[in-house]
């Protein structure tokens, strides 16, 4: 094969990688809608739409921060967990009498503090990311069970309780909240100098070291993120289940934040990625999940059908890395 | 201990490679290379860094295969290249420098590696030893076949590797480079043993660029030079100055030369460093580099050049050591304080090391003073970073079609310039350059010196680090050689002559020391 040749096939598989990543998973969401709205007609109305929004109004809020710590390479294994001890705390809070609002902000404190330890011992401590989040996957677990006396905690006149349930002009303010932080986490992730970091620390760590950056504050950073705004998720939860319980809130809900960040095409190794994709991914497992069950797929079905889209997106991603060089 | 006298010249060979070329897309790895070995002999092979010996012991093993018209003869058969199985069938065993035991399986274990005797489909863990054990005797190791690798010293793997090829019925060792992280003590065990395999007739090829090494152990001394054969010398012919001479022998009229060489010692001085060392592979050292000098820093690969310049900019730790500039002490504890006081590093390796290839030329150029020309809040200044990203191209000639180009799309001459770009951004005083024409083609090249030339003359002190002899001597006005992890001197142009190579040559392989402590042959 002469040079020439080989330079244009190159140049067309760039093209056609630029065009993959520009795109992303959109395609795939827009032929899911179209497709359940043909089989079971009454997907694409406001009110099911309303639905799918609140459902993955949570997700979408973990899988930000999941985004954040995806793309310096690393992974959050124990936002679940976290989003439950802060779900636990937003409702104890919530109890005390005059200052019950103080739980939005107790559940912040709480995420804040589970992710900025995660980002303590990665960063400072150099422990890999999957071992210590695994660890306090289990420990922030635990934490939140016995925050409760491992019982279920109420608080039938949740004073925050219209962010899980009310809306403002129609649309639900669960929806408005997870909206708001793909807003704000694109304008870190593009707009601030921190971003650029977090792009470079995940593309080349060793070479952003050698560049300057700050390397472990990055690191910091994005774990306390994604803790921040797995609390954040708990202060959501709970406000729409006027309710929370160590035990069993936000069960696996880590891999549905990881799934919905490789579905938005962001690279596991990091460096590569867009908040807009993980919108996007975790809209295509809300729909999915939704339409399966107008259409009257079972549970078991849902479950094989979701986890094969997963994978499918994954090999997609495998796809796209092989057409540039990488190291 | 002497060396077992040369074999006789009746003896027939053991292994002959003839015209063996090897081309990777348009460059000549190797052209036309012959190489004949005879049994019981220490055969060296010598050669500069990239001159093409690693290649040929490529080919030999069969890790690469050689373009048609060559062929190789063991033991008065051909080989076919290309096949890794085959060459070990013949009796072909490389040891590498890297070693490449199990440290987690014994010794037996790992010299039977992937050749177990098993009985009745499983491997029989007794026979292992059994056979293992005479092996190891036969080398006069003490540590038992049931031993973890990973307990043995450096040296003790080393006699693993060598029991490995014997463990296969090796007539022919390759040993590249074997001394290198070795202690006095065991490179005289190695030296022993390299001797009673000589007497069991078994041929050894012997990689080296230490001059004391060649002269104690070599029967013949084959030298390379840019993947050509240069010639063979019998023991008695060897001389560090015919050696030299043959390794770097070379038409330099071809090379970029600067105008002037001036010597600026004496002047003012830009950068000292004092004493500088790891504890592991730089020890103390020091020099001065003065305004508007280029100095080279020569030597071979792994005398230690790269981890020096990484100390200088605290890309790693010291544990002795000053770095004064402009007078005043250095604080360096990480490249971010090496970058804000001035001193700026690119790096040899650039795509692991240096740049992030999948974001953009902007994004490479501004990344080191995106944070200074922050805005408030720590917001980008959008139009800072499209216009220093403008002025990289513009000034450096950088070929791409925007701004907005990621860097993985370049090409290796045009990627060097993006990193150079975003190193003189933030106006360094002091700049090391490791490798800089590395992987470029020539015309990026010839930017990349001019460049350079430019730099010192604004006075900014320059430091290059190369492996191309021919690139210290048409940059730099001044040469520190390194050998083993120390400066063993440094070679000075003359206002009307460059740096002289072979007296660089000969500070890197240690032949000038060597000479006076050789006998009369």
């Amino acid at each position: 094969m002469t040079d020439a040749v080989a330079q244009t096939q190159r140049d067309r598989q760039l093209r056609l990688r630029v065009l993959i990543t520009a795109l992303g998973m959109l395609p795939v969401l827009v032929l899911l809608v179209l497709g359940f709205e043909l089989l079971s007609g009454r997907f694409l109305t406001f009110n099911n739409l309303s639905i799918v929004m609140q459902q993955a109004a949570i997700n979408i809020v973990l899988a930000a921060g999941m985004t954040f710590v995806i793309l310096t390479g690393g992974i959050d294994l124990s936002v679940g967990s976290i989003l439950a001890a802060s779900a636990m705390i937003a409702v104890i809070v919530s109890l005390i009498p005059d200052w019950g609002m103080l739980g939005i902000l107790a559940a912040l404190a709480m995420g804040l503090a589970c992710g900025f330890a995660n980002g303590a011992l990665i960063a400072y401590l150099k422990l890999p990311p999957f071992i210590v989040t695994l660890g306090s996957l289990t420990a922030v677990r635990g934490l939140a069970r016995l925050l409760g006396d491992d019982t279920t905690v109420f608080n039938p006149s949740l004073p925050f309780a219209f962010i899980g349930n009310g809306t403002l002009f129609g649309v639900p303010w669960l929806a408005i909240i997870s909206i708001s932080v793909v807003l704000v986490s694109w304008f870190i992730l593009r707009r601030t100098v921190l971003g650029t970091w977090i792009y470079a620390v995940g593309g080349n760590m060793e070479a952003a070291r050698l560049t300057g950056i700050k390397v472990p504050l990055v690191l910091l950073f994005v774990y306390s993120m994604s803790g921040l705004l797995s609390g954040l998720g708990g202060a959501m939860s709970a406000a729409r289940l006027f309710a929370a319980n160590g035990l069993q809130l936000g069960q696996a809900y880590e891999l549905d934040a990881i799934a919905a960040v490789i579905l938005g095409g962001t690279s596991f190794v990091g460096g590569v990625g867009s908040i807009w994709g993980t919108l996007i991914g975790a809209l295509i497992i809300a729909v999915l999940s939704n339409g399966l069950i107008l259409v009257g797929v079972s549970d078991i079905w849902q479950y094989i059908i979701k986890g094969l889209v997963i994978i499918a997106a994954v090999a997609l991603d495998r796809y796209r890395l092989q057409g540039v060089s990488r190291t | 201990m002497t060396p077992v006298d040369a074999p006789a010249s009746t003896a027939a060979p053991v292994l002959e490679m003839r015209n063996i070329s090897k081309t990777f897309g348009a460059i000549n790895a190797l052209r036309n290379v012959s190489f004949t070995v005879y049994p019981g002999e220490l055969h060296a092979l010598m050669g500069e860094n990239g001159a093409g010996k690693s290649t040929l012991m490529k080919v030999l093993s069969g890790a690469y295969t050689a373009d048609p018209g060559g062929e190789i003869i063991v033991g008065g058969e051909p080989m076919p290249t290309g096949n890794p199985k085959l060459a070990r069938a013949k009796g072909i065993a490389v040891i590498y420098q890297e070693l490449s035991l199990s440290p987690n399986l014994t010794v037996a274990q790992n010299i039977f590696l992937g050749n177990e005797p098993s009985r009745y489909g499983l491997v029989d863990r007794r026979a292992m030893v059994k056979a293992a054990a005479p092996i190891l005797e036969r080398l006069g190791v003490h540590f038992s076949p049931t031993t973890q690798v990973g307990m043995l010293s450096l040296g003790e793997r080393q006699l693993v590797e060598i029991a490995r090829a014997l463990g296969a019925d090796a007539r022919i060792i390759v040993m590249d480079e074997p001394t290198t992280s070795l202690t006095t003590r065991e490179t005289e065990k190695l030296f022993e043993v390299i001797y009673n395999l000589k007497k069991e007739g078994i041929a050894i090829i012997y990689i080296s660029h230490r001059m004391e090494e060649i002269y104690r152990l070599a029967d013949r001394c084959s030298v390379l030079r840019d993947g050509a054969y240069v010639g063979t010398l019998e023991r008695k012919e060897l001389s560090a100055a015919r050696l030299v001479s043959m390794m770097v022998g070379r038409d330099l009229s071809s090379f970029y030369r600067k105008e002037h060489y001036t010597p600026k010692q004496g002047g003012e001085v830009i950068l000292s460093v004092r004493n500088l060392g790891d504890g592991k592979r730089v020890h103390d050292c020091s020099f001065d580099v003065y305004r508007g000098e280029v100095l080279g820093i020569a030597g071979l690969v792994g005398s230690g050049r790269t981890e020096l310049a990484r100390l200088i900019y605290g890309a790693d730790r010291r544990t002795s050591g000053t770095i004064t500039l402009n007078g005043r002490e250095l604080s360096i504890n990480s490249p971010r304080e090496a970058l804000d006081q001035g001193v700026a590093y690119l790096t040899e390796d650039r795509k692991v090391l240096g740049l992030f290839l999948d974001m953009s030329i902007a994004e490479n150029v501004n990344i080191s003073v995106l944070e200074k020309d922050a805005r408030t809040g720590g917001l980008i200044d959008f139009k800072a970073v499209a216009r220093r990203a403008a002025k990289a191209i513009e000034t450096l000639s950088i070929r791409a079609q925007s701004a907005s180009m990621t860097a993985g799309a370049l090409s290796g001459g045009n990627q060097q310039k993006v990193l150079l770009a975003r190193l003189l951004e933030t106006k360094p005083k002091v700049i090391i350059l490791d490798e800089p024409t590395r992987g470029v083609d020539v015309g990026a090249k010839s930017e990349i010196y001019r460049l350079i030339d430019e730099l010192a003359r604004s006075g900014i002190a320059i430091i290059i680090i190369s492996s191309e002899l021919p690139e210290i001597v048409g940059v730099a006005d001044r040469t520190l050689v390194m050998r083993e992890g120390r400066i063993a001197g440094e070679v000075t142009a003359s206002a009307k002559e460059p740096i002289d190579q072979e007296a660089v040559m000969a500070l890197s392989t240690g032949a000038t020391t060597v000479q006076q402590h050789m006998p009369a042959a």
